[in-house]
């Protein structure tokens, strides 16, 4: 059921939100198999339901989103649960505050009902990194969920609630929308406040949301939009949904993300869907963009550096895990060392590595001024196209434990996904057709620094199409 | 091969143990022994991958850190206590006394 049709209902009168937190409720459990979740809200959540009936009982007003079951990954600060990261170091962490996006989506009557698992602090591409287990892809679950956000996009192809909240660096909203066969959004940074949302790279973490229509997602950002004190990094707002789209575009394929290396189901799926965008109106042509091959080496750098410094934080002191030692410094290491996995170490050394004083200029310095150049290209591009275009994935969901031992061909993972991150662009995932397997295979639509809506009225003109 | 290439080179050639052990110091990680030659290869593996970027030509570039163009955003410089408390805070601490946060002793 649409978002709309949910609220309509409840505000109405006609059903009650505590019915549809049970049945959310009960679907989450029937898809336990998948370890999509890490915890139910459900006590709160079915309180919170019981006041927004008592409200729409009294005739009082009710808001936007009355009576909408949610999902928010386990990064984000929230009641009911403890906020994990999927984390060891965070196992018990009870968030004495709210994110302001749960905040906001509270306040106009959402209802969350859990929190889904992801790669531990957000770090990955395939949710195996969690310390709890791995999630199952929605459509085979031999296979990955994707990530980071993967459980938020499995509980939304599998239509536990209607939309979820992800957050994505680097395309930990986009790729698992892809490979669940989902929307899915990452918005223009700065549109979205942080405050209250675990930190990853400060200078690209954005926050999203999943959904199985674009008309969800357009409500859910509109919601969630704007200027946050408490983050200095959000824009004045500007986010407002328009009408599905009815222009002619000119549309870019980024040429580089479309050659031998990616698979061939992915290709066939981006280019019937090139098929429909002419068959639309619109005008679609190959663009170079020779700067795509030198970003995931930028991204690694300037990522882990970031990382390095956010993540310093976990001590084992103030909050979170401890493991009692002699001496403060080995407190501070052991409780790091047993409360981190593996993946977090790891990205944590070589930010440490790439910002160390005989190092910065040659790898960081140079990853900052490289980002120069890919925003160049883009702004380039975006001269003579409105919109550019790209498969989501080198590949559809790939197997579980695949790629779990060799970190780069992990990283290879997110080649289409970080450069529009590290140019702080919109992107969303289109879900555009399946492979031969029947695995989903998403396409990413790019806009201009704050051109949100128009990505999201040419996905809704495509919806049907 | 430029000079910036070969010294990148020579570097990732000797990521040794000892380099782990000094990066886990400088990150504040105790690794166990068995984690050092494991993280020495993935770590050395990385290294040599994003050093590729040392080939891309930026000189006079400026380097970009952010992309909002948003700088100096100020608020009225007044506190404010509608959230967590001092008591909220301290409870989140793993060990505490006289509303203090306890450690080993440093002195």
């Amino acid at each position: 059921m649409s978002i709309s049709q949910i609220v309509a209902d409840v505000s109405s009168g006609r059903v009650t939100a505590r019915s549809q937190v049970e049945s959310a409720l009960a679907r989450a459990t029937a898809g336990e198999e998948y370890h999509a979740l890490l915890a139910l809200t459900d006590a709160r959540a079915l309180e919170r339901a019981d006041q927004i009936d008592g409200d729409v009982r009294a005739g009082k007003q009710v808001g936007r989103l009355a009576g909408v079951p949610f999902v928010v990954k386990d990064n984000f600060l929230a009641f009911g649960a403890p906020t994990t990261a999927a984390s060891r170091i965070l196992e018990n962490f009870h968030a004495p505050l709210q994110a302001t996006a749960v905040e906001k989506l509270e306040r106009e009557g959402a209802i969350c009902i859990g929190k889904s698992n992801l790669d531990a602090f957000a770090h990955g591409s395939s949710t195996e990194n969690s310390a709890f287990g791995v999630t199952r892809n929605a459509v085979d679950q031999s296979r990955v969920a994707g990530g980071s956000s993967g459980g938020s996009a499995v509980v939304t192809a599998l239509d536990v609630v209607p939309f979820a909240l992800g957050t994505d660096t680097g395309g930990s909203i986009r790729q698992p929308a892809s490979f669940n066969g989902v929307y899915g959004i990452k918005p223009s940074y700065g549109t979205v406040s942080r405050y209250g949302v675990v930190a990853m790279a400060s200078s690209t973490d954005t926050i999203g949301c999943f959904a199985r229509t674009i008309e969800d997602i357009e409500l859910v950002m509109d919601v969630m939009a704007g200027q946050d004190p408490r983050d200095g990094t959000t824009l004045p707002d500007f986010f407002a949904p328009l009408p599905s789209n009815t222009q002619s575009l000119r549309i870019g394929v980024i040429e580089e993300t479309m050659d031998d290396g990616v698979d061939q189901s992915v290709r066939d799926v981006t280019d019937e869907f090139i098929e429909r965008l002419r068959a639309a109106g619109h005008t679609v042509e190959t663009v170079r963009m020779p700067i795509m091959k030198s970003a995931l080496a930028m991204y690694y750098i300037i990522v882990p550096a970031e990382i390095s410094s956010n993540l310093a934080r976990y001590d084992g002191v103030r909050y979170g895990r401890r493991t009692e030692a002699e001496t403060l410094a080995e407190l501070y290491g052991r409780s790091r060392d047993e409360g981190f996995v593996t993946e977090n170490k790891r990205r944590i050394m070589i930010g440490s590595y790439v910002l160390s004083s005989g190092y910065f200029d040659a790898y960081y310095q140079q990853a900052q001024k490289a980002r120069t150049l890919l925003i160049q290209e883009y702004n380039t591009l975006f001269e003579t196209y409105d919109v550019l275009l790209s498969p989501m994935a080198p590949t559809p969901a790939f197997g579980i434990g695949e790629n779990a031992d060799d970190p780069i061909k992990m990283y290879l993972a997110d080649t289409m996904t970080v450069p529009p991150s590290l140019a702080g662009l919109p992107a969303l995932n289109i879900p555009a057709g399946t492979s031969p397997e029947g695995l989903p295979i998403g396409v990413q639509v790019i806009g201009r620094y704050r051109d949100d809506a128009r990505i999201m009225a040419l996905a809704h003109q495509m919806e049907d199409k | 091969m430029d000079n910036v290439t070969r010294w990148y080179n020579s570097t990732m050639s000797t990521i040794t143990s000892d380099d782990v052990r000094q990066l886990a110091a400088l990150s504040s990680l105790s690794l166990a022994d068995a984690e050092v030659e494991h993280l020495r290869q993935d770590l050395g593996a990385i290294l040599q991958y994003i050093s590729e970027l040392s080939e891309l030509n930026t000189e006079g570039v400026a380097p970009t850190y952010q992309v909002t163009g948003l700088e100096n955003v100020m608020r009225e410089d007044v506190i404010v206590y509608d959230e967590a408390d001092r008591d909220a805070l301290l409870a989140l601490a793993p060990k505490s006394r006289a509303s203090q946060v306890e450690v080993p002793k440093v002195l």
